[in-house]
């Protein structure tokens, strides 16, 4: 049974051009993202998609586009095919090694970075990882200022990282430089910030029962009383 | 075509300084009414059906729901039941509600297994931009926090359900910062606030427009460094139960290899999310691939009663230009910063910041009674000014604020800080699902719903920012009753009585159902009308080169 509405063909135009799904071309029309060419093509995609938002990762592609020798990355669900582009998904199941650590475990936690991944400090200074990363990110500098205890720094340049995990087989030290940053925002987050005063004041209040008489009050309230209480006038 | 959008699109900027100084008064409660009845998908009489079978015969459903809850199991009434896992606690889903759940159980001693459709972390809650509501403020409380998602949801919320949302929303948030979560501080180091529509306060948690991501990222690593086992690519095809009906395990699919697994479990928490994937009413949705209800079927064929099922969420400013993201959210955050919706005319027609099931309203009227814009592919939107937020707040801000949305749009060439952009409402949210109690428990023994799966709580309407905040509240609660329950632990009998006892039901009332669900994943796929894969390899190798330097 078909949906309503079909996702393989929105953003088609007219054009018919040629792409090559995992080595073979197909003619779709202009104007479909990866994904919804393969879909098109009549490819049953299972791995390799996800939120369909670019928020989650699921579907890192490598492509390459006519006259240009450079393999791109990218994520298959926002980018569109051109005319002589070839492209597959790459899934990115790469079997590199995501550190286990318990955060309140840690006794110094910058320091404790090269004990959970001493491999972020043999970065050699190639930038792959930051030209392979789909969301802009610099990578590299990203891997360097964890290693030299700039946290606070890292987890702003990470917030876009949605952990597609493009940046890892391309490192030349092993580094998985995406779980690196996880590693240092986490710990900015909840080592190196202090809790935030007016969240801690209300979880007190709550606490200590200070809403308790009120609850009582509204959770005997008929329907009708609880419509004319929730009227902001009041 | 384009002239009709440019010529619009030059009014919006034209009546900018006009559109600043207005105010828009929010609805009266008797024309919010008026206004959602009149053009809110929800009151399109035709497209609803009424249940035949099930805790729920009698109610009216849309189509696509009534068709999933009418559909078939995929498995043979003889399947053979010996467990391959045995566990305290299983929980299906790997969003915000299952991670959170499968977290809290395990910290309670249980032994957790979480299966998920596709990977941990493919979700919506990976996708929710706009922010997490936390009554925090000095003005605010969680009593106005529970009042304003009451009216926000037409006062058809679970008072008892909402009250715990609200007063244990600030300890959800503590915890989530415990784990390393970087919501948006002020200069004192306190927690930013934004308001969102629908709000009296201002009660939106933020980390810029990534919240879901950043929250999604945190707990995924999270369930990986507690080493709770994870199978991926393996959703539920079915729940088990025993002669009592209470629910003892699932049968899973391993979606590589086709092959099913049985799974013993003394306590089950859907968190398998909502159902925007079911294009209901034909809408284009914002959810993710796998959003397909599965939880609403499972539960269904098991006895369990289901809340709501009548509402749903369109968010009132989905993309509809470019094509290609048709649908995808444009995050509520921009109206809360101040960007104007403004219909073909160059005039603002709703105040921006009423509820989204009143906005959404607003905008299709605009569009159904010729005020809306005509893009190119034969989509119809009105504008939303995101530019004017820089001119409200300052140079800048949207690109600090918004850098997700910047990144979207710029994929496809168009600047967001410059021009404003084509919106009309997605699919969104299931506001109902499988009714709970507060512990997260269905009307089924051992069978627990969380999240977005689960009904009651936000009514009619769910209220911006209450659903990431009802994934950890929810999520923790299910956590912990799903492992007490474990806890007075006995052997329990598989079977797929249920399911015999359901296809009774369907033959009884002559039913052919039209599916076999749970769905799993949409169909998009075309197959016999695709087009076949020429012979050769394509030209693109064989082109030669023109090696130019690498300039980005």
């Amino acid at each position: 049974m078909t949906e309503r509405v079909n996702e393989s063909t929105i953003g088609a135009h007219g054009r018919i051009i040629t792409v090559e799904i995992m080595g073979r071309p197909y003619s779709v029309p202009e104007g479909l993202t990866m994904l919804r060419a393969m879909w098109y093509t009549g490819h049953e995609v299972v791995r390799g998609a996800g939120c369909l938002g670019g928020f989650c990762g699921a579907c890192a592609v490598t492509y390459r586009t006519r006259d240009d020798v450079r393999l791109r990355n990218g994520l298959a669900c926002q980018t569109v095919v051109v005319d002589g582009m070839s492209f597959f998904l790459n899934f990115s199941y790469y079997p590199n090694r995501k550190a286990l650590y318990d955060l309140d475990q840690l006794s110094d936690p910058k320091q404790d970075l090269f004990k959970i991944y001493p491999e972020a400090t043999l970065c050699r200074n190639c930038n792959a990882c930051t030209e392979a990363c789909p969301q802009g990110i610099d990578v590299r500098d990203g891997v360097w200022k964890s290693v030299f205890g700039d946290f606070e720094k890292v987890s702003e340049m990470f917030m876009d990282c949605v952990m597609c995990g493009q940046c890892i087989p391309v490192c030349i030290a092993d580094i998985a430089p995406n779980h690196v940053a996880l590693y240092a925002s986490r710990v900015q987050g909840a080592r190196l910030t202090l809790p935030p005063e007016n969240l801690s004041k209300r979880v007190g209040e709550i606490q200590s029962g200070k809403y308790d008489r009120e609850w009582k009050r509204i959770l005997s309230m008929s329907e009708e009383d609880l419509k004319v209480a929730s009227q902001p006038s009041k | 075509m384009m002239d009709v959008i440019a010529e619009s699109k030059t009014r919006v900027l034209q009546g900018r300084d006009e559109r600043r100084n207005q105010t828009i008064p929010s609805q009266s409660p008797e024309e919010r009414d008026r206004l959602v009845h009149a053009f809110h998908p929800d009151y399109k009489k035709e497209e609803y059906h009424r249940i035949r079978i099930g805790p729920n015969a009698g109610e009216r459903t849309v189509r696509e729901v009534a068709e999933l809850l009418e559909s078939d199991s995929s498995l043979p009434d003889n399947l053979d039941l010996t467990p391959q896992y045995r566990v305290d606690v299983l929980v299906v889903g790997g969003g915000g509600a299952g991670a959170t759940a499968a977290l809290t159980a395990k910290a309670q001693g249980a032994e957790v297994l979480l299966v998920t459709k596709l990977r941990l972390g493919d979700s919506n809650t990976v996708m929710a931009q706009g922010g997490m509501q936390v009554a925090i403020t000095e003005n605010d409380s969680p009593v106005t926090h529970f009042f304003d998602t009451l009216r926000g949801g037409h006062h058809k919320n679970d008072p008892k359900l909402l009250k715990v949302l609200v007063e244990e929303g600030p300890m959800a948030a503590q915890w989530l910062i415990q784990l390393g979560v970087l919501f948006d501080r002020d200069e004192n180091g306190n927690l930013k606030t934004k308001k969102g529509g629908g709000s009296t306060q201002p009660r939106l948690l933020t980390c810029s427009d990534y919240t879901g991501l950043e929250i999604m990222r945190v707990l995924k690593d999270e369930v990986l460094n507690r080493q709770i086992p994870v199978l991926e690519f393996s959703p539920v095809v079915e729940l088990l139960s025993d002669a009592d009906g209470t629910c003892t395990g699932a049968v899973l699919k391993n979606m590589d290899n086709g092959q099913l697994i049985v799974v013993a479990a003394q306590s089950v928490i859907l968190a398998t999310g909502g159902s925007g994937r079911l294009h209901i009413e034909g809408f284009p949705t914002s959810n993710h691939y796998g959003a397909t209800g599965d939880a609403l079927v499972l539960a269904y064929r098991l006895g369990a009663r289901l809340s709501h099922m009548d509402t749903f969420q369109y968010h009132p400013t989905g993309s509809v230009y470019p094509e290609q993201l048709a649908g995808a959210l444009v995050t509520e955050g921009i109206r809360s910063d101040g960007g104007h919706l403004v219909n073909q005319d160059g005039r603002r027609f709703i105040n921006e910041l009423d509820t989204r099931d009143v906005v959404a309203a607003a905008i299709i009227r605009e569009c159904a009674e010729g005020r809306g814009v005509k893009t190119p592919a034969g989509r119809v939107g009105v504008w939303l000014d995101v530019p004017m937020i820089d001119l409200l707040i300052g140079e800048g801000s949207i690109a600090k604020r918004f850098p997700a949305m910047v990144r979207q749009f710029q994929r496809y060439g168009m600047d967001i800080r410059e021009e404003p952009v084509l919106v009309y409402p997605t699919l969104h949210y299931q506001n109902g699902g499988v009714a709970i109690d507060v512990d997260g428990q269905s009307q089924v023994k051992g069978l627990f719903v969380a999240g977005e799966a689960s009904g009651g709580l936000h009514g009619r309407n769910r209220l911006m920012g209450n659903s990431l905040l009802d994934l950890i509240v929810f999520g923790k609660r299910a956590g912990v009753a799903a492992a007490q329950r474990a806890k007075e632990a006995r052997v329990r009998k598989l079977t797929l009585t249920h399911v015999t006892r359901f296809r009774g039901e369907l033959e009884k009332n002559n039913i052919k159902p039209a599916r076999v669900a749970p769905i799993i994943l949409p169909d998009y796929v075309r197959r016999e009308e695709a087009p076949p894969p020429r012979p050769s390899r394509s030209l693109i190798n064989q082109t030669p080169y023109r090696i130019s330097p690498r300039s980005d």
